[in-house]
């Protein structure tokens, strides 16, 4: 089970922030000049800063249009998408979209399902409809018990709150092992370019490594060593996520001890 | 919303604890790296900025001239307040204070004024009057756990840069001339408080905020030394799990040797 809930996290994976170069290029083109060109490649932006001028352009996620200028809502790094022009912040909490895949931590058990904690503005359900088989409304505590770590999939988020379901491939309750956090923003850098950083780590520790959208890592291994040394890359990366060439100093790292 | 460890996170933690083992490879009562800084704030008598680890807190002491207790005519007062700033943590948030943003400023009143550090008898100026009033102001930046024991050591380093102001003639403070006289302080008292955690079997110390959130019982105590011998000035025992009374008796045991460590390690500091 653990092998397929991996797969599915890695499937999940698309916003992907690509080369650490880029950034930095970004960052050295914004030093030299205020007045927005137009962008190519991401570039680091904060809030109230023009991204780009003209009315062509259509704002996105976190951009707004102010007279005939794009600026920046939130400080993260600027894309342009044809048109479409956003940031992808760089540091925040969790946007819970539809389809991503959350662990969570339940936090009570009501009549009809499971209330989650999803470290997101409002908590997610988990009815007791969706989970994989049928559950007696008297055992409910015996499929997932309060403090339990679960890994589920957002079926729809509303202005009430956010509904959760198992009924997906590798999606349950998670035994064994241990959670922690990142920040959601750093998830895409873990996981790595098709899964290639977080492969890497599950590989060269042996553990089976889960990572969901809202920055909960769940990692479990053969013995506590193999584990934290697990965790100690997962921070490394969390912590340098500019650092050119990551990949290969993360695996220099694990080859180390 | 409350901030709780997963069963999962705890179990795990449970079984490091009991191999010795922690996540940032420390010994189960090794300290992080302590650093202390001061005069951080212009407008406070005395400041100080404390990190241990990521958990980071700056304390401020202000006097102000006001009227003594009634049953303290001929001493100055003391208050230390707190505010856990939703800044220093997602667990924290605004509004009327809870239990933690009570019961630190508590401990560090109870361990700052029982150790005698400061000669509050020094601080009258007109007996029955006027007395200096001391305020100990905590303000966490940064929560990583363990926030008393930064606090605690961030007073005593405030107190011990702390002037106090000139008195205009109609009685009040002047803030604005550079204060020369020294708060009245007595050497060689260091007060710390020092905390034990306990989750399983394991008694633990200076926990980040994960294994804080683990942690099933604290214990702090204010030590301070007099006269050369130790002193325990305060003791405060939260949250559900118990101690047993062969636990206390080894904390016993580690609290001075823990205390002279500190002090060690803070000397370059103080």
């Amino acid at each position: 089970m653990k092998n397929k809930i991996n797969k599915v996290q890695e499937a999940e994976d698309t916003e992907e922030i690509e080369d650490t170069e880029e950034i930095e290029e970004a960052e050295e083109n914004e030093a030299k000049t205020y007045v927005s060109e137009e962008v190519k490649k991401r570039k680091v932006v904060v809030p109230g800063e023009v991204i780009v001028t003209g009315e062509d352009y259509l704002p996105s996620d976190g951009t707004k249009r102010v007279g005939k200028d794009i600026l920046a809502n939130r400080f993260g790094l600027a894309e342009e998408a044809g048109r479409v022009i956003r940031v992808l912040p760089i540091t925040g909490a969790f946007m819970p979209r539809r389809g991503n895949t959350v662990l969570g931590r339940v936090t009570d058990i009501t009549f009809h399902g499971w209330l989650v904690d999803i470290d997101s503005a409002t908590s997610g359900f988990l009815p007791i409809e969706e989970s994989p088989r049928f559950i007696s409304k008297n055992e409910m505590d015996q499929f997932l018990a309060i403090g339990d770590v679960v890994a589920a999939k957002i079926m729809g988020v509303k202005a009430k709150g956010i509904d959760l379901t198992l009924k997906s491939k590798g999606l349950g309750k998670l035994e064994n092992g241990f959670t922690f956090k990142v920040s959601p923003n750093r998830v895409p850098r873990v996981i790595g370019k098709e899964g290639s950083m977080i492969n890497m780590i599950k590989e060269k520790t042996g553990c089976s490594i889960s990572v969901g959208q809202n920055g909960w890592i769940w990692i479990s291994g053969e013995n506590i060593d193999n584990e934290i040394k697990a965790r100690k890359a997962i921070d490394f990366i969390t912590e340098k996520v500019h650092m050119e060439g990551l990949t290969d100093k993360v695996e220099e790292m694990l080859n180390g001890n | 919303m409350a901030m709780k460890s997963t069963n999962l996170t705890i179990n795990t933690l449970k079984r490091m604890f009991k191999e010795g083992k922690r996540f940032d490879d420390r010994k189960l009562d090794e300290y992080r790296k302590i650093e202390v800084s001061y005069d951080v704030s212009n407008k406070a008598e005395g400041s100080a900025r404390v990190k241990i680890g990521k958990t980071e807190v700056i304390v401020g002491i202000k006097l102000a001239p006001g009227t003594p207790y009634p049953d303290s005519l001929d001493k100055g007062n003391l208050m230390v307040s707190g505010d856990l700033l939703p800044l220093a943590s997602p667990r924290f948030e605004s509004g009327p204070p809870g239990f933690a943003a009570i019961e630190l400023p508590r401990l560090i009143d109870r361990a700052i004024r029982e150790s005698h550090i400061i000669e509050l008898d020094k601080l009258v100026i007109k007996e029955g009057e006027k007395v200096w009033t001391v305020f100990i102001d905590i303000y966490p930046l940064n929560d990583d756990g363990n926030l008393i024991d930064a606090a605690c050591i961030g007073a005593t380093a405030a107190l011990k840069k702390a002037k106090i102001p000139e008195l205009n003639e109609n009685g009040t403070a002047d803030y604005e001339k550079k204060a020369k006289k020294e708060l009245p302080i007595s050497e060689g008292i260091e007060p710390l408080s020092i905390s034990f955690f306990k989750l399983g079997d394991s008694i633990i110390m200076d926990p980040t905020r994960e294994e804080e959130e683990a942690c099933e019982a604290r214990i702090t105590f204010g030590l301070s030394k007099w006269k050369k011998q130790y002193m325990i000035n305060s003791c405060q025992k939260s949250k559900e799990a118990t101690f047993s009374s062969a636990e206390i008796e080894k904390m016993m045991e580690m609290l001075p040797k823990k205390f002279d460590h500190l002090n060690e390690k803070l000397k370059k500091f103080f």
